[in-house]
């Protein structure tokens, strides 16, 4: 039995429904949500501003810290807060997706600050994550080349779906699931962000990069319009 | 002269005959924008005007911005910028002992300068100039630098309008800090709102006009 139709009835290449707002955190620089159906994620900018201590300090240019943090309420059963080994991966990854599209080269020894909060978790936090984070620096005015994209691409047993959810995630029937969360640069159609969680064949890869791409211009046309509803 | 919201990576207009001016780059053909803000093309020019952000220091602006520090030549100033701004004591033209420079100006005091030079770690200030030095009484508050075009309006016609109908006297810096000194309270609070209205509506066309209904009204 294999994997012909999507547990919550979407299409294989139908994402969730998306929702993007800018501007929801009132003392941030900049701000923004995102979300992927029960998937919420808000981000807020903070900077350029000095850094503290000093020897982090870049003289040639500023640098970007990212910090992903799921709230103690976001998941079924309550999660401690605080850091965890998981949330500093994604910090990690999350701020190597973001350092390839904003440009802090005219504010050298400074810092900009991304806090990436996860309201509600419903799997693909993290692209969640990195689009809120894009939007909301934008909005802060940080020079920046693109805007990224990201979208998380499933192999639900031998299918490749677009946007997976927790249930499809732990899908174990068949070969299982695997999880490939990327991310694309809008204008240079560049990958900032690629994890693969599972086991894919090569070809199916390609399929899967392909499926993200054409996902990806869905979730840019999204965050193009909330920042042009800007008011 | 048209304006229009662009995001980061979106191509504003193509062709040679146009030039990339403050915050637009040049990609082959296009002319890309580099932030987010209203692109402005006035005749070869293509431009970003910033919607939102930090304040980001000019030279020759007048910025309001508190003592934070005093060293031997003069004082650390934080104007609300990605750098520290400082201002040396031989550009204060009043006379005053050197040896205790906090009896001109105390860590938390609040004061008014203009940026003299901006160089490529800090900003310097001057006290040089009609108007500028340390202020006292009344209250400060603060909006987005980005709207103080609009709190001032064309030739100062919003914040004449406001300072004559709330008897305020008022002083906008730069970088988005606002000084307002009454003869008493109600009337700085009242200055305080009407200068709000006029930041929590920054898309409308005949402000002043408006603002000046809001203020008559408010005022019986």
């Amino acid at each position: 039995m294999s994997y012909t139709k999507r547990l919550d009835g979407r299409k294989f290449d139908e994402l969730r429904e998306m929702k993007a707002i800018v501007g929801i955190v009132p003392n941030a620089d900049g701000s923004a949500l995102f979300a992927f159906g029960d998937t919420i994620a808000i981000a807020a900018v903070y900077g350029p501003k000095q850094l503290h201590p000093q020897h982090l300090q870049d003289p040639r240019r500023g640098i970007l810290r990212c910090n992903y943090d799921m709230l103690s309420f976001s998941v079924p059963e309550r999660k401690k807060p605080g850091p965890t080994r998981r949330s500093h991966e994604i910090s990690k990854v999350t701020q190597w997706a973001l350092s390839e599209i904003v440009n802090l080269e005219e504010f050298p020894n400074t810092v900009v600050d991304v806090h990436i909060s996860i309201l509600q978790a419903n799997a693909s936090t993290r692209c969640a994550g990195i689009n809120a984070a894009a939007l909301a620096l934008a909005h802060a005015g940080i020079p920046m080349k693109e805007i990224v994209s990201s979208v998380s691409i499933g192999k639900i047993d031998d299918r490749i779906v677009v946007d997976v959810n927790k249930e499809e995630e732990e899908y174990e029937e068949g070969a299982g699931s695997t999880d490939i969360p990327m991310a694309f640069l809008a204008r240079s159609k560049k990958i900032a962000l690629f994890q693969l969680d599972g086991g894919i064949e090569l070809e199916q890869l390609k399929d899967a990069i392909e499926a993200a791409e054409q996902a990806c211009k869905k979730v840019y046309k999204i965050q193009q319009e909330a920042l042009k509803d800007i008011r | 002269m048209s304006r229009e919201v662009v995001i980061p990576g979106e191509t504003i207009i193509a062709g040679e005959d146009y030039l990339p001016g403050d915050g637009v780059r040049r990609e082959g053909n296009e002319l890309v924008a580099s932030r987010f803000g209203l692109a402005e093309i006035s005749g070869r020019l293509v431009r970003i005007i910033p919607l939102s952000g930090v304040y980001i220091p000019r030279r020759g602006n007048i910025v309001i911005g508190r003592v934070i520090d005093i060293t031997f030549n003069g004082w650390s100033i934080d104007i609300n910028a990605p750098y520290l701004a400082f201002l040396p004591i031989i550009e204060c033209p009043r006379f005053f002992n050197r040896y205790d420079l906090a009896e001109n100006a105390d860590i938390g005091d609040m004061i008014v300068a203009k940026v003299l030079n901006i160089k490529t770690r800090g900003v310097d200030l001057t006290l040089k100039g009609r108007g500028l030095g340390k202020l006292e009484k009344g209250m400060i508050i603060a909006v987005n630098s980005n709207k103080v075009p609009r709190v001032i309006g064309k030739e100062g016609s919003m914040i004449n309008l406001i300072k004559e109908k709330s008897k305020c006297d008022i002083i906008v810096g730069q970088n988005g800090l606002i000084w307002l000194k009454g003869e008493t309270i109600e009337d700085e609070l009242f200055s305080e709102k009407a200068i709000k209205f006029v930041t929590e509506r920054p898309f409308v066309e005949g402000l002043t006009e408006k603002t000046k209904e809001w203020l008559e009204e408010k005022k019986k």
